[in-house]
């Protein structure tokens, strides 16, 4: 694009309203330009944000039409493009990703079991709830339940189709 | 390695800053590894929530897309109707009696069925009537046993009838004289019902209600296992598509009628838009029956269309809840639809016409319509038709409010240069539909006329003559086809090319006026398998599930007592044993989903190389994104996220553009046919149902072959109505190097396998493949 600095800054920003917009909508299932607010974390995970609950939480506030639980285009993209100019979460890298299953595995196994991963997830940090919880677990442990090898559970977690 | 500092002192970013933290409390480092996991994982589940909807958005897409063919479909067969009759040589054909039914007496007696006999070698069920709660017995297991081709049961008992059963193959199914004698009945039944039904919850207990079935009788059987056999105690209303798109429809309708006709008081079925012989030829129904009944199923298929027209329209409990297949539109009438004669509407896709002599009046129109500047070859054509529309993309709820007052999505205009829309509903006259969105008529004919949009092109359809039979018509189109709407208002169903979209204030009006509380609807498929909209008023209730692929929806039933509160249960039918993780369905139904919609960017494939052209005048091979996802758009008119779904549909460059021709390079043509020019070839991908329908039509023997010279004509036809630049001596030379054996006629088949699109990289998900070409018909 052969364009001046500042066409070049009001272009990045077009396309980040673009993009930012293009993801809302898969979302808008009444086709009026709206979301549920719930939605709110998963469109920011969508844009290759990696946020954390209170991030979420945050965005929500700021972003939701006075408690109705609606979000409106008109207000989530100058915000969401704020994020993204800003890298406000940036993304946790696959290496990052295995040490910290690695430091969890003391015994350095190569698995967790359910329990470990149960009390772990459940216990700690940004704690799953149960439902998040059996839902993890019917997604990535073994058919038994039993064991999580993280390593298969790293690929299938950082999967992108694509051609 | 089992010491926590060994790891810490690798040299990666986090573990760095925590080095000191790792000596002193491991409990900060866990909590963090927590964190770092959770926070990956709540990702993952995002990204497949992400997945999940745009693959559901992009079958939505197509689906609707491809509705708004039928009516286009049925006015070519009006077409045909007029212009092919000279071909078919002596008698009345298949295509004026599917189109123009008229009263055959050979049905309306017992002899349709009792004089064909049943040969001892059938191992299927022998139906008596009247129907007994065994014979359902009977039937339900044989249909049960068809379900496992293989069956690896334990060894036969010792009863004849199971023996029987054991030998029932997948391949047979009831015998054509039981279903004659089943639809008999049923129709004698049928005639005597009102169009509306009164339940009254007083002396039945709770009521059973299901939505579309659309031909799965696994998830019929599995609806009778979850929630018990009709009976007394247990009453079922069932609201419509019974039949298209599964495999088992005919399965599905005798199961429904034999119930109907054993528990009458107990069993009520409402008519869906499905239950509509022109649909059905389009769906898939028509050419089921004609494959399990090779001798018998023109007259099963005249039958069906007969009881289809006169199942009743609507379901009323306790007068204060309505069951309706579509909805509702604001001109509905609930007394007025009540008192007419339901079954003069056979097809919504025909308007009501007294005689073929009619026809004389399209002949004249049809003539200067050829007239006008047609859009030469193809892709123009098409470009003009998408310049046209106002709102190009064709997303199924366009019906916003700031679009509704610039939207001429409901005028019709026979010239492709006027810039209002043509592709809609066939325009009533203005004196029945006072709707502010109908624009003034700009076309150059009379009111007399409609214009019917087909495929690409518009056809003059003869108007139907009394508002009388016009209002019959449209009071019953929109109870089928109407949707709901989240804005107020209500505006006509440009998308499904029939009824209405009914906001929240339509809803309110009826009910009140009605002493109605609840709307009970189905016709849309929700992923739940159940909705509620207008503050729950209408709640949609959709029976089929994984409609669009393996683990795409559920389906539900709603169950009512005497209170009236509806209670929704819901399922899934599970095709494998081996249960499949999210991941697996979502990836299932995504390359499903794609794969569809690779066919829909190969057969518009000159056309969206033409607009990528234009925006690379230098040809590099690249656009822009923002270019791509324009021309996408404005090509195929589907209002998807085409960036979201850019990394599966193309690739980049490193600087960010898109290689356009990426997208088709994993596509190719199944047989190639070289004498085929890309132009008539790209028009054979995308009409290839409507030209399989076509060809079955003609092929009354059904012998999978029709001759030369009716392919020629039939070819011609197609093509002078598409407004095609096809030469003669093309079509010629296609025809004859399809005649293989030189014998004067072509399997078309074999021709219509060349159209098929192939996946080259058709590899893990070949179980999958083809799937959506098969539901589609």
């Amino acid at each position: 694009m052969t364009e001046g600095a500042d066409d070049a800054v009001v272009s990045e920003d077009n396309l980040l309203h673009k993009k930012i917009t293009d993801a809302f909508q898969v979302f808008d299932t009444n086709n009026n330009s709206s979301v549920d607010v719930k939605d709110t974390g998963t469109i920011m995970y969508s844009l290759g944000c990696f946020p954390s609950q209170k991030d979420i939480g945050e965005l929500k506030a700021e972003v939701e039409d006075n408690n109705t639980g609606i979000v409106f285009l008109d207000k989530f993209v100058p915000a969401m493009t704020k994020v993204l100019q800003e890298n406000k979460f940036p993304p946790i890298s696959e290496d990052v990703l295995l040490q910290a299953f690695e430091v969890l595995d003391r015994e350095q196994k190569g698995y967790l079991d359910s329990e470990e991963m149960i009390e772990y997830m459940t216990k700690e940090g940004d704690a799953f709830t149960e439902e998040e919880m059996t839902e993890m677990l019917s997604a990535l442990a073994d058919n038994e339940e039993k064991f999580i090898y993280y390593k298969d559970v790293i690929s299938e977690l950082v999967f992108e189709p694509g051609m | 390695m089992g010491c926590g500092t060994s790891i810490a002192t690798e040299t990666q970013g986090k573990k760095v800053e925590t080095d000191e933290a790792v000596v002193k409390t491991t409990p900060a480092l866990t909590m963090k590894a927590a964190v770092l996991i959770q926070r990956w994982y709540r990702r993952y589940m995002a990204r497949l929530e992400m997945r999940r909807r745009y693959t559901w958005n992009i079958f939505q897409s197509i689906e609707y897309a491809g509705e708004q063919d039928q009516l286009q479909l049925s006015s070519f067969f009006s077409f045909m109707l007029d212009n092919f009759t000279q071909l078919s040589g002596n008698g009345p054909d298949l295509i004026s009696q599917l189109l123009d039914p008229v009263v055959d007496p050979w049905l309306e007696r017992e002899t349709c069925y009792s004089l064909i006999s049943v040969p001892d070698s059938y191992a299927g069920p022998r139906l008596s009537f009247p129907l007994s709660v065994s014979d359902m017995t009977v039937l339900l297991s044989a249909f049960k046993e068809q379900q496992v081709p293989n069956t690896s049961k334990s060894a036969p008992s010792h009863t004849c009838a199971c023996l029987r059963l054991v030998l029932f193959s997948s391949t047979q199914t009831l015998h054509a004289r039981y279903v004659l004698q089943l639809l008999y009945e049923t129709k004698k039944l049928l005639k005597q019902m009102p169009n509306i039904i009164h339940l009254s919850t007083s002396y039945i207990h709770e009521i059973t209600i299901c939505g579309d079935l659309h031909g799965r009788l696994d998830d019929l059987l599995l609806i009778f296992y979850k929630n018990g056999l009709p009976s007394a105690d247990t009453p079922y209303v069932f609201n419509g598509d019974f039949v298209d798109r599964g495999k088992k429809s005919i399965e599905v309708v005798i199961v429904l009628f034999a119930y109907l006709l054993l528990y009458p008081d107990y069993v009520h079925l409402n008519r869906g838009n499905h239950e509509d012989h022109i649909m059905n030829l389009r769906y898939g129904f028509t050419k089921e029956v004609m494959q399990k009944y090779k001798a018998h199923g023109h007259e099963i298929l005249r039958l069906i269309q007969d009881i289809f027209s006169l199942l009743p329209l609507a379901t009323v409990i306790d007068g204060k809840i309505l069951i309706v297949h579509g909805g509702i539109s604001d001109q509905t009438d609930l007394d007025f639809l009540g008192s007419i004669e339901r079954h003069k509407v056979k097809s919504a896709l025909r308007f009501p016409r007294r005689s073929l002599e009619e026809l004389d009046l399209g002949q004249s129109y049809r003539k200067a319509k050829r007239m006008r500047p047609s859009g030469g070859s193809r892709p123009s054509s098409s470009r003009n038709q998408s310049k046209n529309q106002k709102t190009p993309t064709l997303r199924k709820r366009r019906h916003d409010v700031r679009r509704q007052d610039s939207n001429g999505s409901c005028s019709s205009s026979s010239s492709s240069s006027s810039s209002t829309s043509s592709i809609c509903s066939p325009r009533t006259p203005s004196s029945l539909s006072p709707h502010p969105c109908l624009s003034p008529p700009s076309t150059p004919y009379t009111v007399n006329v409609l214009q019917v949009p087909f495929l690409d092109s518009l056809s003059s359809v003869p108007h139907p003559e009394p508002p009388q039979h016009e209002q019959e018509w449209k009071q019953i189109v929109d109870i089928l086809w109407s949707d709901p709407k989240t804005q107020e208002g209500c505006s006509p169903n440009t998308f499904r090319g029939g009824g209405c979209y009914f906001g929240p204030d339509t809803t309110q009006r009826l009910l009140l006026q009605h002493g109605l509380q609840l709307l009970i609807r189905s016709h849309e498929c929700k992923q739940e398998g159940y909705e509620l909209c207008h503050g729950g008023q209408v709640i949609t209730i959709f029976s089929a599930s994984n409609y669009y692929e393996e683990g795409s929806n559920r389906g539900a039933y709603i169950k009512l007592g005497r209170e009236l509160v509806p209670r929704f249960y819901q399922y899934q039918v599970s095709r494998t044993t081996r249960k499949l993780t999210l991941n697996q369905r979502v990836r299932a139904a995504e390359g499903s989903a794609f794969r569809a919609l690779k066919e829909k960017l190969f057969s518009h494939r000159s056309e969206l190389m033409a607009g990528f052209q234009q925006h690379d005048q230098n040809n590099t091979g690249c656009v822009s994104l923002s270019e791509w996802a324009q021309v996408l758009e404005s090509v195929l008119r589907l209002d998807l996220p085409w960036r979201t779904l850019r990394p599966q549909l193309t690739r980049l460059t490193p600087d960010g553009s898109v290689e356009y021709q990426s997208c088709f390079e994993d596509m190719g043509p199944g047989i190639s046919l070289p004498q085929v020019t890309p132009n008539l070839a790209e028009t054979l991908f995308r009409y290839r149902t409507d030209i399989e329908i076509i060809f079955n039509i003609i092929d009354k023997d059904h012998s999978g072959l029709i001759s030369t010279e009716e392919f020629r004509q039939t070819w011609r036809l197609f093509s002078a109505h598409l407004g095609v630049d096809i030469d003669d001596r093309a079509i010629d030379d296609l025809a004859r190097s399809i005649d293989f054996n030189k014998d004067g006629s072509i399997d078309f088949t074999e021709f219509l396998e060349a159209f098929r699109v192939v996946h080259k990289l058709d590899s893990k998900d070949t179980h999958l493949s083809g799937k959506i070409d098969k539901e589609k018909c």
